[in-house]
């Protein structure tokens, strides 16, 4: 850890020389634990996400990804230490300043989590219910979600039911929805889990292109080797409830370290 | 097995059950808490308040109607005899009367909407919970309890009452049928003998009521699937414990606004 936590030097310099060395955190976590009973899932879990970066975690099924960053949005408490966002450290925001820095921070959810009794305008519509004024009031929300729906290349099913799409249309609906708001992060758990290969070469592509387009800092939870090398500036792999190793894809790929080896093996 | 130990396992089962049984009220009354706490403040969710007034009275209308005449009618036929039998048979508009829109109209309407309505409630919201759209809601910046919780108890609370006035009409009709082939009694004589009969101490602890069974039904579905277990299995038990939960909930409700009415009249 540097002194000053906010300022971080790269690890990789070579490879990202046009980068600034100086950056800053939009997030950052420091000795969380969690357990639920018995099951001590996270056991003081350290990371940092930077400004504009695409962070990818890794770990093995169950390790606790998903309960990591469902604590990065207050959907679950951690039982001890730090979580910073943006700023603001979790734990001590009230329901309103928390709902104001979550409508920053964009969530799509393993599942997609679409609502299935709305359409999908509907679905997309219902984050701009408590935060139309972040994007300037507009009274017809059409062109937003249009323009939402556009960026996922799915403009023709606007009014159709979630049960009528496939899982990969599903989960371009979802990120559709996790756009609408205009997020300066967003947090993908398990964004191509589930899908065929060339649709999930699909979602890493549109993850990348959403990422130039809006210059978004983004934590990309995974088991996917493949989608981790095309969009991993940095990774980290969460194993046994710690950041057990943190790099480039290149550097942990070539590491000789047992548990490590066991994520890159084909 | 010896006949001891099987007692002292029924013995400690029942011990068991009984403990999770007070539990499960000890958290129903929590859940009841926060939806008073949350209930009064600001934002209102009307529309969706409206959405589920409406989807509620129309899927349990029909359901409601048929066995409302269903029990009516064979309440009479039933009873006719008897009444014939003692030369009281133009007391029949009286005693169908008081005793549906007492007692068998709401509790039957209850309990036909504890089986329609909560379970419906209980398999929703325990779908959502499992497929995480209850916390896709809450980090788009929605309140899912307000939004879903809220909502739907409020609507129960007002439709109940509704659908039993209708399920009673309904109930009254039935019986009226009867009537009106058996005994040559014209619909007009009948509700107008049915009316009179009634009094305010028949109709405002029936009404009273009502409104508890609606708040009780919604209440119980929605705890049952807002902290349903993970999996499909979950949203399976939760609309299963949902309705025994709420039918069960429904009597102890009658029983309690029977005992307390009852202390109110006699004074
Ligand atoms: N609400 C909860 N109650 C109890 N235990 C939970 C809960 N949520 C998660 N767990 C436990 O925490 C552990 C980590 O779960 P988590 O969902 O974070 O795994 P994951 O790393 O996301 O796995 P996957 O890749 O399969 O999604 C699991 O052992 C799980 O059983
Ligand atoms: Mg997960």
């Amino acid at each position: 850890m540097t002194d000053d936590p906010t300022t971080y030097k790269h690890k990789d310099q070579e490879g990202v020389a046009d980068r600034p060395l100086e950056r800053k955190a939009v997030i950052r976590i420091r000795d969380v634990r969690k357990s639920f009973g018995d099951n001590h899932v996270l056991n003081g879990f350290d990371m940092d996400l930077y400004e504009g970066e695409n962070l990818v975690v890794m770990g093995k099924s169950g390790s606790g990804k998903s309960v990591m960053i469902k604590c990065l949005v207050g959907l679950m408490l951690p039982d001890s230490g730090y979580i910073e966002v943006m700023g603001k450290e979790i734990a001590t925001l009230d329901r309103h300043t928390l709902d104001e820095l979550r409508s920053d921070i964009g969530f799509l959810f393993q599942g997609s989590a679409l609502y299935d009794s709305m359409t999908v305008r509907e679905n997309l519509e219902f984050p701009l219910r408590r935060h139309k004024e972040k994007l300037g009031t507009p009274s017809d929300t059409t062109a937003l979600v249009m323009e939402a729906l556009e960026n996922v290349g799915l403009g023709r099913t606007i009014d159709l039911m979630p049960a009528e799409l496939s899982g990969g249309m599903k989960r371009r609906i979802a990120l559709a929805r996790t756009l609408i708001l205009k997020p300066k992060i967003i947090l993908y758990d398990e964004p191509t889990s589930g899908l065929d290969p060339i649709t999930a070469k699909e979602i890493i592509e549109l993850m990348r292109n959403i990422q130039i387009k809006y210059n978004t800092s983004s934590l990309i939870i995974t088991h996917d080797v493949d989608c981790a090398r095309v969009i991993a500036d940095r990774m980290v792999l969460l194993v046994d409830g710690i950041n057990y190793a943190e790099g480039s894809y290149t550097e942990l790929s070539q590491s000789t370290d047992p548990k490590v080896e066991a994520f890159f093996k084909k | 097995m010896s006949e001891i130990s099987i007692t002292k396992r029924v013995g400690s089962s029942l011990v068991g059950r009984a403990k999770h049984f007070f539990v499960q009220i000890g958290e129903l009354s929590y859940f009841a808490g926060r939806f008073f706490r949350e209930v009064f403040s600001p934002p209102f969710e009307f529309r969706e308040l409206l959405r589920q007034c409406y989807q509620m009275g129309n899927r349990s209308l029909v359901l409601v109607g048929v066995t409302g005449f269903i029990i009516g009618l064979v309440m009479t036929l039933q009873t006719r005899p008897t009444l014939v039998q003692f030369g009281a048979v133009s007391w029949m508009p009286n005693m169908t009367g008081i005793s549906i829109v007492r007692e068998i109209g709401p509790v039957i309407t209850a309990l036909i909407c504890a089986g329609r309505i909560a379970s419906g409630i209980g398999a929703e919201l325990g779908s959502m919970r499992v497929t995480e759209q209850i916390d896709a809601m809450e980090v788009s910046g929605t309140n899912p309890f307000k939004y879903l919780v809220v909502t739907r108890i409020v609507a129960t609370t007002l439709m109940l009452p509704l659908l039993i006035v209708f399920g009673d009409l309904i109930a009254l009709y039935g019986s009226a049928v009867v009537e009106n082939l058996k005994g040559d009694v014209s619909f007009q004589l009948y509700f107008n003998t049915v009316f009179d009969a009634l009094g305010f101490g028949d109709i405002i602890p029936a009404t009273v009521k009502s409104f508890f069974f609606g708040f009780v039904i919604g209440l119980v579905g929605c705890f049952k699937g807002y902290y349903s277990k993970k999996g499909t299995a979950g949203v399976g038990i939760a609309a299963n414990t949902a309705v025994v939960m709420a039918s069960l909930l429904v009597f102890v409700v009658d029983f309690i606004a029977v005992f307390v009415s009852d202390i109110f009249y006699e004074l």
